[in-house]
């Protein structure tokens, strides 16, 4: 498991990456198809994360498309889901000193 | 390639065909490495090593490409290059870093071949800006103008790019490598955090040679660099930094990231058996080959020639009357501008800190901004500072009331270099992909706190420095006041040091005890300067003196006594 893997037992996970020909960061949405906002990103519950993401870095890798791909922790937030860490709601919004930048500014 | 030369100004060094060449072939090079990767002939785990050699990271919302400014000085017409990079394949801004290099946070992969071919055309590039070698070298942003330089700093620097540079031995060192040189009485460039830190001097002949301290960084394991050699000859120069790098290539510890700096190995072999290595290979290479000839340093030399300079009066009836007519202007005066070698000049630090501010960062205009003014004002150069500021270092002393004026209207104008609001703050995690908490909104909200430019003043030379992580890209250790984030289950806190300092009389700060919350970080400065103010032994003693005196326990028993 990644260093930046810090899921816990019980948690939903989406898996990550940055788009290997502009850096933007990248959800693997449903049906195995790269999204770019977290809120068509897929969960996945801990048990299966593993395997689809070692079949979406295999594939990401054979198709050029992605970059530092890993899952991370998503917890439901007033009956949302939210990435757990910072860095991850970084990640999915853009930096919190620049609200007019990243994906928060779309 | 469309050719733009950065003209003749004065300070810079005018790249020849060979320079010209060798930066072109290494564009046309990344191209195609990029194009093999973009088509899959290339692994992300074979190309990463390549794009880091070329500056390229991956960072939290994209790739940065992180622009090197050798020994921070550059034209107006590269600002103006930066300038036009930047919203043409950014996001309309760009970052000044603690190297004095520049990056770009939002850059396409796809893109950097042309951002890279076009900073060719100004004799600028990304080499060295990152991984195992030797990093660009730094040095005093004052270099050429301060009244206290004893030798100018640059010519060394620019002969050590040229060593460096493609360097066999320098290629695949077991870490990054970093350099400052100070040539002056002051020591403006934190000359022994660096695994390297040379201090430029004379000898009763005139002659120029070196301290070499080694050793230094900051970093998970912070040391002080140590003095290796009272004095190397200048024709020696060479031949004692690659004695250095060649010992440190055999003993560096490759096996352990975080024990393969130089530090490491200074440390672990002692200094006593570290300096026998260094001057037994020293005493292998000492010779004709390795002996840098005066005509070779005087070439170099004649590209940092003094500029035309008029003789002027020192003393300056304009700048009198702006200073009484404009207290803001006064006070700027008092704070940002320092003594100039020549007489009616004077050198003005352009701060990057507007109160609330992101410290480093400058929009697009801003920088065409300051290469119009660096044109106006300062013969068409300018310098990058550490400390994440710029600096028009020729500046005639009647003048300064225009420049700031101009500087103020578009938000530079802030009178704060050296004082609580020159923060040095790293990237944080709202950029960087190594690091555990923000350290951009902390900076952000000490600067709106100690807004106040009178304030400022009051309290005087206080440098706080905040860093995302332990690798300490924010100099934490370092700062009068440094600032650690670190993440704790997911929160972030702050864990605050004293007692750092950067210039000739490093030290390392002192944790003042248990880290704190983002919102407690903020009342904590602010109680740590109440004492500070509170028990000064009057007003000429600095932070950092009067903690040595008082020591910790005011300052712990303010901050943690509710605890």
């Amino acid at each position: 498991m990644s260093a930046k893997d810090r899921s816990k037992e019980g948690s939903m996970k989406a898996i990550t990456a940055n788009r290997l020909r502009d850096g933007e960061v990248v959800f693997l949405g449903k049906d195995g198809v790269w999204v770019e906002s977290f809120a068509e990103a897929a969960l996945f519950q801990r048990a299966e994360a593993d395997g689809v993401l070692a079949a979406a870095k295999e594939k990401a890798e054979r198709e050029q498309f992605g970059v530092d791909i890993y899952a991370f922790e998503v917890v439901e937030q007033d009956g949302v889901p939210v990435p757990a860490t910072m860095r991850e709601r970084i990640r999915t919004a853009g930096p919190s000193v620049r609200t007019d930048l990243g994906k928060q500014a779309a | 390639m469309n050719h733009i030369a950065p003209g003749a100004r004065a300070g810079i060094y005018h790249y020849d065909e060979i320079d010209r060449q060798f930066v072109a072939e290494r564009v046309e090079q990344f191209r195609k490495q990029v194009e093999r990767r973009l088509s899959g002939e290339l692994t992300e785990e074979e190309f990463k090593p390549v794009r880091l050699m070329n500056g390229l990271y991956l960072q939290l919302h994209a790739y940065m490409l992180r622009i090197a400014v050798p020994y921070g000085v550059m034209s107006a017409t590269q600002l103006r290059k930066l300038a036009a990079i930047g919203r043409k394949y950014d996001r309309g801004y760009g970052h000044f870093t603690t190297r004095q290099n520049l990056q770009y946070n939002w850059i396409k992969l796809e893109d950097t071949p042309a951002i890279l071919h076009e900073l060719a055309e100004v004799d600028m590039h990304a080499l060295q800006t990152s991984g195992n070698c030797v990093r660009n070298v730094t040095t005093d942003p004052f270099v050429g103008a301060a009244k206290d330089e004893v030798v100018d700093g640059r010519v060394y620097a620019e002969i050590l790019r040229q060593w460096t540079t493609m360097h066999p031995e320098f290629t695949y060192l077991p870490r990054k490598f970093k350099i400052a040189i100070s040539g002056a009485e002051s020591d403006r460039a934190a000359v022994r955090i660096h695994d390297v830190g040379l201090l430029a001097r004379r000898n009763d002949k005139g002659e120029a040679g070196f301290s070499f301290y080694v050793g230094g960084g900051l970093g998970r394991s912070p040391f002080v660099g140590k003095l290796v050699r009272e004095w190397v000859a200048e024709e020696d120069f060479v031949a004692y930094l690659e004695a250095i790098l060649r010992v440190y290539n055999q003993y560096g510890r490759r096996d352990n990231i975080y024990k393969a700096r130089i530090k490491i190995l200074v440390h672990e072999l002692g200094l006593e058996k570290f300096t026998q290595e260094v001057e037994e290979e020293f005493a292998r290479l000492r010779g004709p080959k390795y002996r840098l000839d005066p005509e070779i340093v005087e070439g170099v030399r004649q590209h940092f020639a003094p500029p035309p300079f008029e003789e002027l009066p020192d003393h300056s009836e304009a700048l009198e009357r702006a200073k009484a007519a404009d207290p803001a202007f006064a006070n700027w005066l008092a704070v940002n501008v320092s003594e100039h070698k020549a007489p009616g000049y004077a050198i003005a630090t352009v701060s990057l800190k507007p109160a609330g501010g992101i410290p480093g960062d400058a929009t697009c205009d801003q920088m065409d901004l300051v290469a119009d003014l660096a044109e106006r004002h300062s013969f068409g150069e300018l310098r990058v500072t550490h400390v994440q500021n710029l600096v028009l270092a020729h500046v005639k002393k009647d003048e300064l009331y225009d420049l700031w004026k101009r500087l103020d209207e578009a938000g530079l104008g802030s009178a704060n270099a050296g004082l609580i609001g020159d923060i040095i703050a790293c990237p944080g995690l709202d950029y960087c992909a190594l690091a555990n908490a923000r350290a951009i909104p902390l900076a952000q909200a000490i600067s709106a706190r100690f807004a106040d430019p009178i304030r400022q003043r009051t309290i005087g030379e206080l440098g706080i420095k905040i860093s995302g992580c332990i690798n300490a890209c924010g100099h934490h250790h370092v700062g009068a006041i440094g600032i650690l984030g670190v993440d704790k289950k997911g929160t972030e806190y702050y864990q605050i040091t004293v007692g750092g300092d950067p210039t000739l009389t490093t030290a390392i700060g002192d944790i003042l005890g248990p880290a704190v919350t983002e919102t407690e970080a903020v009342d904590a400065i602010e109680a740590i300067v109440d004492v500070y103010l509170a028990n000064r032994a009057g007003e000429g003693e600095r932070f950092v003196d009067t903690l040595k005196r008082v020591g910790h326990a005011p300052f712990k028993e303010r901050i943690y006594a509710a605890d």
